[in-house]
C-alpha cells in the first residue's frame, strides 16, 4: 500500500464573481522513503495541491478527489481526524525565512507545541526532545530560548525542519524550503533534508520552482503547469532528457551547479501562464510553446507514456 | 551525524549571532528608559512653558479677572498690593523661573474664586477622577478587546459588520449628550421608566451605611457616568483590536499553527492575538487623551466630584489659576501615559527588546 | 500571447486631460459606493437646510423674549418637537442651530488643514534639522490634552466662535501635519522630483507644483474626517458654555437644557433632537471620508 495516493485532485477557489480552478485533476503516489519533487511556475498550482492534502486551504477553496494517506481518504475524513493527522503523521516545512514562525514566541516553545498537543508527554520530556531535535539539525540547543528574529535565515529554516520532525511523521511536505536562502546555505539545508529522510525512511514531497534543487534531492519529479501535471518521471532523467517543451524550458532556465556550460545558455520563456478562471481548450501550454502544432490548440492532452516510468502530456510523445 | 560536519561554519556563526550576554541587554533597557524619561521631562517642561504663555502672558487684565473671580469689591490700594504680591511688574524671565520652581514643588497657585490654594482644591479631586476613568478604561478594554477579536477573526461576517457599525455610530456621538440621555432615561426616569440611578454626585448626602454600604453607594452613583464613558470609548478599542487582528490574518505563521493541528480557537488565542495585542495595547495608552476629555464632560453632566468638574466650575467663573492647575495635571497624566505606552511596547515585543 | 485578454476596468478617452479623467473616474467610483452616497446625501441635505434657514426662520422665532409658545411643552400640534423653556419651537431652533456648528466645523478644519499641511510639507521637503525641529514641536503638541487646552484657550481669548475655532485648529493640526509629512517624503522619493530639481526648479516650486497635487487627495480624505471631529469639539465647547451666549446652536441648546433644568424636568424633546442631529451630521462626514479613502486607497478597503 502506498504511503500517499492522490487521485483526480481538483481545487477551485470561489472568489466573489469568478471561480478560479487552480488545480485541475492531479494524480500521483508516494511510497515510504521516496521523495517526489513538484516543480512549476508561480500559479501552476503546486502549493495549492500540496496544501489541499491536509485541508490547509482557506474556506473559499473547494476540493474534490481522493487523497489516500495510508489507506485513509483524507478528503472525506472528519475535522477531528484531520487535526490528529496533521503534524503527527504528516507535517509541513514552510519557508522559514519569511514569517512562518510566530515572532513573539521562542523557537523552543514553537517546537514543543506540537509535541505537547499530539503526544501524552510532560513539559520536561518535551524540552528534552526539543533539544535533541535542534541538535539533529545543527542548531545549538541553547538557542531554544531565542526568538525567530534573533536567528539567521538558514537557522530559521533548520528550526522549521526540526519542528516538522517533532512528532516523528511519516510524510513531510517541504514547500519551497530553500527559496529565500543563498546558495551555500541552500546546499546545507538540502543535504540535511536528504540525510534525515534517508535515515528515517520518511516520505517527502518537495515543492520548488528551481529544477536543479529538486533534482539533487528527489527520486521522482513532477512538473505542473496551469493546474495539471504535464510531465512526471525519475528526476535525473527528466532533467537531462525532458520530453515536454515546458520542462525543456524550465531545465534550461536554471544553471546546474557544477555544470559551467549550463550557465551560458539559460532560456527564458516569453508570455504568461493562462488565466485559470475558465475552461481551457486543448493544451494549456500551446500559446507559449515553441514547437506547437495546429492540433495542440484543440486536442485534449493528458499524461501519456514517454519512456520508462515516464509520462508526458504532450502530443509530440505520441507515436 | 554526518550533517554536523557540513554545518561547521554555521554553528560558529550561530554562537556569534546570539551575541551579547544577558547583562548587555539589561543595560540597553536602562539606557532606553533614561532616554524616554528625559523626553517625557522635556515634554513636561514644554507644557509648563505653554501654560505660562497661556495663563500668565496672554490674559489682558489679570488683576481685574482676579477681582471678578473673588467676587469682592477691591479699592485701588488693594489692587496695587495684589499686583505687587503677584510680581506682575517683574521681568518675564524671573516670573517664569518662579513659576517653574513653584510647579515642581507643587505650589500650583492660589484660587481667588474659591479662596484657597489650587493644590488643596486639586488633590482631593484626583481620586474620584481616577476611579471613574480607571473603571471605565478597564471595562472598555475587556469589552472592546473581546468584541474586536471576535470581529477581526472573521472579517466581513455579520458580527464584524455589527461591531464596526456600532463603533462608528458611537464614535459620532457627543459624550456629554449621551450622558444626558442616559441621565434622563435611567436617572430621572421618563414615561414608564422609573428612576433607577441617582442623578448626580458620587455619594448620597447623609448616607451612613458603613464601609460596605459606602462602597455600594459609590458604585451605584458610578454606574451611569461609567456607562457613558464606556460606550463612547470601547468603540475605539473594538476598532483598534479588529484592525490589528485583520492585519495578522494573512500571516504565514498562522498557517503553520493550523498545520500543526491546532483548533481554530487556539490558533486565535495562542498565535494571532498575542501578535495583534502589541499595537493595540500601545494605542490604548496613547488614546488616554480622549478619555480625559470624555471625563471632563461626563463629570460635568453627572456632577461627579473629580478634576473634570473642577475644570468646568473653574471655566465658569473664570478662575485662571485653577484652570492652569487642572491643565498642568491633565497634561502631566497624558505625558505619563505616553511614557508607559513606550515602555510597555518595549517590554512586551521581543523584537523591539533587542534594540 | 496570453490565452485570454482582460477587459480594461476604465474606458480611456484619449483627448481629455488626465486630471479631468481622474476626476471622472473618481466620481464614477464614488457613485457606486452606497454608504458614501448616503453620507453625501445627508450632508447636502443639512447644508441646504443650514444655508436656507435665514430665509424662512425669523428673529422672532429665535428670540427668547418674543416667544409665544407654551413653556417647555412636549411635541404637539404646531410644535412638532415641542418647545423650550421660554416657549420657542425646538424644531426651528434645531434647523437654525445647524449653522454655527457646520460653519465653525468647516472653518476650523480649513485652518487645521492649512496649518498642518504647511508644516508637514515644509518638514517633509526640507528634512534635516528643520524637519527634526518641526516634528519635535508636533510631538509636544500631541502631548497636550485636547479639551483642557481648548477650554483654556477659549477662556483666555474670550468666549465666542472665534476662540472656539482657534482652539480647535490648535489642538487638531498635528494629525494633518504627520500625514502630509509622510506623504511628502514618499512623493519626493520619486524620480521625477529629482528631474525637476535638475531642471532648476526651486524649493517653493517643487512643493507647490509637484508635491502638493499628489498630497491633495490625502488631505481631502483627512479633511472630511477632521470636520467630523471639529463639529464634535465645537458642540462640546459650546455645551460647556464657551460659545456666544446669544447664538443658537446645537451645543447651546443642550447647554440650556442642562443648565436650566430641562433635564431634571425630563424634557427629552429638547435634549434628543440636537444630539441626534450631531450624530447624523458627524456620521455623514465620516461615511464620506471613508468612501473617499476606500476609492483612493483600495488597499485599505478591507479594514
Amino acid at each position: 500500500m502506498s504511503l500517499l495516493a492522490v487521485e483526480d485532485l481538483a481545487v477551485t477557489y470561489q472568489t466573489g464573481g469568478d471561480d478560479v480552478r487552480a488545480v485541475r485533476g492531479v494524480d500521483f503516489s508516494l511510497e515510504p522513503g521516496q521523495t517526489l519533487g513538484i516543480a512549476g511556475e508561480s500559479g501552476s498550482g503546486k502549493s495549492t495541491t500540496v496544501l489541499s492534502l491536509l485541508r490547509l486551504l482557506p474556506a473559499s477553496a473547494s476540493v474534490t478527489g481522493t487523497v489516500r494517506f495510508k489507506g485513509e481518504d483524507l478528503a472525506q475524513a472528519k475535522w477531528s481526524r484531520i487535526r490528529a493527522v496533521r503534524w503527527a503523521e504528516a507535517s509541513v516545512v514552510f519557508q522559514g525565512a519569511m514569517s512562518a514562525l510566530n515572532p513573539v514566541r521562542t523557537i523552543g516553545e514553537q517546537i514543543r507545541e506540537p509535541i505537547l498537543l499530539h503526544e501524552k508527554v510532560g513539559e520536561r520530556e518535551a524540552r528534552a526532545r526539543t533539544a535533541d531535535l535542534l541538535d539533529s539539525v545543527g542548531v545549538s540547543a541553547q538557542r531554544a530560548a531565542a526568538y525567530p528574529h534573533e536567528l539567521s535565515g538558514g537557522q530559521r529554516q533548520r528550526v522549521m525542519i526540526a519542528m516538522a520532525l517533532a512528532c516523528k511523521p511519516e510524510l513531510i511536505i517541504a514547500d519551497e524550503p530553500t527559496t529565500a536562502l543563498d546558495v551555500i546555505v541552500q546546499a546545507q539545508i538540502l543535504g540535511l533534508l536528504t540525510d534525515l529522510v534517508a535515515e528515517s525512511s520518511i516520505g517527502m514531497i518537495m515543492i520548488s520552482h528551481d529544477l536543479s534543487v529538486l533534482s539533487s534531492v528527489c527520486d521522482r519529479l513532477a512538473v505542473m503547469y496551469a493546474g495539471k501535471i504535464i510531465e512526471i518521471g525519475p528526476s535525473k532523467q527528466l532533467i537531462t532528457e525532458p520530453q515536454h517543451p515546458y520542462t525543456k524550458a524550465l531545465a534550461g532556465a536554471f544553471p546546474t551547479i557544477g555544470d559551467p556550460a549550463s550557465r551560458l545558455a539559460p532560456s527564458g520563456l516569453a508570455g504568461d501562464p493562462p488565466d485559470l478562471r475558465g475552461d481551457l481548450v486543448g493544451c494549456p501550454f500551446e500559446p507559449r510553446c515553441p514547437v506547437s502544432m495546429d492540433q495542440c490548440k484543440t486536442t485534449e492532452v493528458t499524461l501519456w507514456p514517454a519512456g520508462p516510468e515516464r509520462e508526458s502530456a504532450c502530443l509530440r510523445v505520441l507515436p | 551525524m554526518a550533517s554536523a560536519n557540513v554545518l561547521g561554519p554555521e554553528l560558529v556563526e550561530s554562537e556569534q549571532s546570539s551575541g551579547r550576554a544577558d547583562g548587555s541587554e539589561r543595560s540597553a533597557f536602562w539606557w532606553y528608559l533614561a532616554r524616554k524619561i528625559i523626553t517625557a521631562l522635556i515634554s513636561l517642561f514644554v507644557v509648563l512653558v505653554i501654560g505660562f504663555v497661556l495663563f500668565t502672558i496672554m490674559p489682558q487684565n489679570p488683576i481685574e479677572s482676579i477681582a471678578r473671580a473673588s467676587g469682592k469689591p477691591m479699592d485701588a490700594a488693594q489692587l496695587a498690593a495684589l499686583r505687587k504680591s503677584l510680581g506682575l511688574d517683574e521681568p518675564i524671565w524671573q516670573r517664569f523661573g518662579i513659576y517653574v520652581w513653584h510647579s515642581i514643588t507643587l505650589h500650583l497657585g492660589y484660587s481667588y474664586g474659591y479662596n484657597q490654594s489650587v493644590a488643596s482644591l486639586v488633590l482631593p479631586r484626583i481620586g474620584p477622577t481616577l476611579l471613574l476613568t480607571g473603571s471605565s478604561t478597564l471595562i472598555s478594554i475587556v469589552l472592546g478587546l473581546w468584541l474586536g477579536s471576535k470581529a477581526g477573526w472573521r472579517p466581513g461576517r455579520w458580527l464584524d459588520r455589527i461591531a464596526s457599525g456600532t463603533s462608528l455610530v458611537f464614535w459620532s456621538v457627543p459624550t456629554f449628550w449621551l450622558g444626558l440621555i442616559l441621565l434622563i432615561v435611567l436617572g430621572t426616569g421618563v414615561g414608564p421608566i422609573p428612576t433607577l440611578f441617582p442623578s448626580g454626585g458620587m455619594t448620597t448626602p447623609g448616607f451612613s451605611g458603613g464601609p460596605v454600604g459606602t462602597v455600594l453607594d459609590v458604585a451605584w452613583h458610578l454606574a451611569l457616568p461609567c456607562l457613558t464613558l464606556v460606550l463612547v470609548v470601547f468603540a475605539q478599542y473594538v476598532t483598534i483590536m479588529r484592525s490589528s487582528l485583520v492585519d495578522e490574518l494573512g500571516s504565514p505563521y498562522l498557517l503553520t499553527a493550523r498545520a500543526k493541528g491546532l483548533r481554530d480557537d487556539d490558533v486565535l488565542r495562542k498565535h494571532a492575538l498575542p501578535n495583534a495585542l502589541l499595537p493595540t495595547v500601545t494605542v490604548i495608552f496613547l488614546q488616554i487623551g480622549g478619555l480625559i476629555s470624555g471625563a471632563i464632560t461626563v463629570e460635568t453632566v453627572f456632577s461627579w466630584p473629580g478634576l473634570g468638574l473642577l475644570t468646568y466650575d473653574a471655566l465658569k467663573i473664570p478662575d485662571l489659576e485653577l484652570l492652569q492647575g487642572t491643565f498642568v495635571m491633565f497634561s502631566a497624566s497624558i505625558i505619563a501615559m505616553n511614557l508607559v505606552a513606550d515602555l510597555l511596547y518595549r517590554v512586551i515585543d521581543p523584537r523591539v527588546r533587542a534594540q | 500571447m496570453t490565452a485570454t485578454t482582460q477587459a480594461p476596468s476604465r474606458v480611456i478617452n484619449r483627448g481629455t486631460p488626465p486630471r479631468t479623467q481622474a476626476l471622472r473616474n473618481f466620481s464614477a467610483a464614488y457613485v457606486r459606493n452606497a454608504w458614501g452616497m448616503i453620507g453625501l446625501v445627508v450632508l447636502l441635505a443639512f447644508t441646504i437646510m443650514a444655508l436656507t434657514a435665514p430665509l424662512w426662520i425669523h428673529d422672532s422665532d429665535l428670540s427668547a423674549a418674543a416667544a409665544t409658545g407654551p413653556l417647555l411643552a412636549p411635541p404637539q400640534h404646531g410644535y412638532p418637537l415641542g418647545t423650550d423653556q421660554p416657549g420657542r419651537s425646538v424644531l426651528l431652533l434645531l434647523i437654525y442651530g445647524s449653522r454655527p456648528s457646520l460653519a465653525i466645523g468647516v472653518i476650523a478644519t480649513i485652518a487645521t488643514v492649512v496649518i498642518g499641511a504647511a508644516i508637514g510639507l515644509i518638514a517633509g521637503h526640507y528634512q534635516g534639522m528643520v524637519s527634526n525641529i518641526l516634528m519635535r514641536v508636533t510631538d509636544w503638541f500631541i502631548a497636550l490634552p485636547g479639551l483642557p487646552l481648548a477650554i483654556s484657550l477659549s477662556v483666555v481669548l474670550g468666549q465666542g466662535p472665534v476662540s472656539i475655532t482657534v482652539a480647535i485648529a490648535i489642538t487638531s493640526w498635528t494629525g494633518a501635519a504627520r500625514l502630509v509629512r509622510a506623504q511628502t517624503l514618499a512623493v519626493e522619493a520619486r524620480p521625477y522630483i529629482e528631474r525637476a530639481r535638475a531642471l532648476g526648479a526651486g524649493n517653493t516650486q517643487i512643493m507647490i507644483r509637484h508635491v502638493l497635487p499628489n498630497v491633495m487627495p490625502l488631505i481631502l480624505v483627512s479633511s472630511t474626517l477632521t470636520v467630523a471631529g471639529a463639529i464634535l469639539s465645537e458642540t462640546t465647547l459650546t455645551f460647556l458654555g464657551l460659545g456666544n451666549p446669544t447664538d443658537v446652536s446645537w451645543g447651546s441648546m443642550i447647554n440650556q437644557a442642562f443648565t436650566q433644568g430641562a433635564v431634571t424636568a425630563g424634557a427629552w424633546w429638547y435634549v434628543l433632537p440636537p444630539g441626534l442631529a450631531i450624530v447624523v451630521v458627524v456620521l455623514g462626514f465620516t461615511l464620506v471620508g471613508r468612501a473617499v479613502e476606500a476609492i483612493l486607497n483600495p488597499r485599505m478597503v478591507n479594514r
